[in-house]
């Protein structure tokens, strides 16, 4: 049950924190999504920098911090909210028209993050794990310097069928958690206008079909050219 | 006009129930459904057997004591009405309906179809008044002067009748499109201005102890509202909250 007062307790607050978390999450997917290019584009020594880059210069190491603060806030507020709404109607309906007044991915916000919850676990393991403290290969790059081949980690990886079928059904289902996510994080922080709003609806749906999209164009087209 | 009704039938608040199917004929078109039931209950006394028990009062949309959950909906298939404004002519001849309680925590049957809906009156006494002083010098009522915008918004959100069906129809049984009708009444106007932060903590506190579920912005509520309440309202009462926790 949710408490009550404050920015902590209350099933308000609880849903500012998944709003804010949730957008912070929508903008690293944006920086995700463009240090990725070179994998499609094949340009090994481009992503393997960017790859070093990321991981060890200490503003983005700061920020990753927050990123790894956020997926486990959103993902524990989630269950938690997901939890109380269960408690809340405890007694189940024989009939019950959903798809009467709210769209279907409004209705199985929780689905779609427990499955992203799921995708995000795979992923950290195959590439972030491998990245940080796995056997990873390397190789000499032109400036000498020693550079984790995570370039051919990856598509190793989508040489196999399976593997790339679930990032593009993992891509699918993240596209319906931010169809209704992204413009339903302005309306929790209160952040709704006449004018503004319709706009913001908009960018939402732009948002969920593009980025998605892309993200899972990536494996499809190493799985293609292998 | 025939029909097959399957009721939620439940002999008290502890006790427990189940679906049972009745059917009814002689239905006219013109019937409200609760008059419909009416027939039934008749039936059923004549009978010898209890009647359906369900909440009604002044059966023209205005108390906000009808309820029901109807094939799936909150109301029933309607927009904008109460099951006691919902005609039978809505429904197609041979129709199987389902008839079924308000569903969550905070609103315990007490009896087949009808519920203790007390929980909004005790979000209500935790903050939903202004304090005035109306014993001797009342001041003149538009000596405040309220933007038109204001007032419209604010009359709006009162026309809120107290159903419960938002919280019926919300995958998460909240509550929020009435507690956040009755704070931005109060919050649109200089009066409720007042008391307007402590208003707010307390009533979202009350709603939280009676075990609502939250907000997941899906809208259901909005759509089945017999008095129009818009989500826009919730959005209000999520940035009086944030302010008032704030401050
Ligand atoms: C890249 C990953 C993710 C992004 C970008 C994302 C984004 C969002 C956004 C913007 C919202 C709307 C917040 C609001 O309505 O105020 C949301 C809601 C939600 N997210 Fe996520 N999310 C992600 C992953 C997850 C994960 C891993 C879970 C795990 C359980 C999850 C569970 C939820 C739930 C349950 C809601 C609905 C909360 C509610 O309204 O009741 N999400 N997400
Ligand atoms: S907001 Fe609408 S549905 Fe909810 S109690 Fe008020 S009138 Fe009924
Ligand atoms: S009986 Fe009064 S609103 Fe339906």
């Amino acid at each position: 049950m949710a408490t009550g007062k404050g920015l902590f307790g209350s099933s308000i607050a609880r849903k500012y924190w998944m709003a804010l978390t949730g957008l912070f999450l929508c903008s690293f997917l944006v920086i995700h999504l463009l240090g990725n290019i070179p994998l499609m584009l094949g340009h090994q020594d481009d992503f393997n920098l960017y790859a070093r880059f990321m991981t060890t210069f200490p503003v983005i190491k700061a920020v990753s911090y927050l990123l790894y603060a956020s997926f486990v806030v959103h993902a524990v507020d989630g269950i938690l909210l997901m939890r109380q709404n269960a408690a809340a109607r405890p007694v189940k309906y024989a009939a019950y028209n959903g798809a009467a007044n709210a769209s279907w991915s409004s209705r199985n916000m929780g689905l779609l993050g427990v499955f992203t919850l799921v995708f995000i676990v795979v992923h950290l393991k195959s590439f972030w794990y491998e990245m940080h403290f796995g056997k990873i290969p390397v190789y000499i790059y032109e400036d000498g310097t020693e550079l984790k081949d995570l370039y051919t980690l990856t598509v190793t990886a989508f040489q196999e069928l399976w593997y790339t079928v679930f990032y593009v059904v993992s891509m699918a289902l993240l596209g319906l958690h931010l169809w209704h996510g992204f413009s339903s994080a302005f309306q929790s922080l209160g952040l709704t206008h006449p004018k503004y709003t319709p706009m913001i609806k908009i960018a939402g749906a732009f948002f969920a079909l593009v980025i998605p999209a892309v993200f899972a164009a990536i494996p499809v087209v190493i799985y293609l050219a292998s | 006009m025939n029909f097959i009704l399957k009721i939620w039938r439940q002999s008290g608040p502890s006790e427990a129930g189940q679906m049972v199917t009745y059917p009814v004929s002689h239905v006219s078109q013109d019937m409200s459904f609760l008059e419909m039931i009416d027939e039934l209950n008749i039936d059923l006394i004549q009978k010898g057997e209890e009647p359906v028990v369900f909440d009604h009062d002044c059966r023209e949309g205005i108390c906000g004591m009808c309820s029901l959950f109807i094939n799936g909906e909150a109301h029933g298939p309607g927009r904008a009405v109460t099951t006691c404004q919902l005609h039978m002519r809505e429904f197609k001849e041979g129709d199987v309906i389902t008839i079924e309680p308000w569903r969550a925590e905070a609103f315990p049957v007490i009896k087949d179809l009808m519920v203790d809906r007390t929980a909004f009156d005790r979000i209500i006494q935790a903050g939903g008044y202004v304090s005035v002083n109306t014993s001797g010098n009342i001041p003149d009522a538009n000596a405040l002067l309220v933007p038109k915008v204001d007032a419209d918004a604010a009359f709006d959100a009162a026309s809120c009748i107290g159903c419960g069906a938002c919280v019926a129809t919300c995958k998460n049984a909240s509550a929020m499109l009435f507690v956040s009708a009755k704070v931005s009444q109060f919050a649109l106007l200089p009066q409720g201005r007042v008391e307007a932060a402590e208003r707010v903590q307390n009533m979202v506190r009350q709603m939280d102890l009676e075990g609502f579920g939250s907000c997941t912005n899906t809208g259901a509520c909005e759509v089945e509202c017999p008095a129009g309440i818009s989500i826009e309202n919730i959005a209000r009462m999520n940035r009086e909250f944030l302010k008032a926790s704030l401050g």
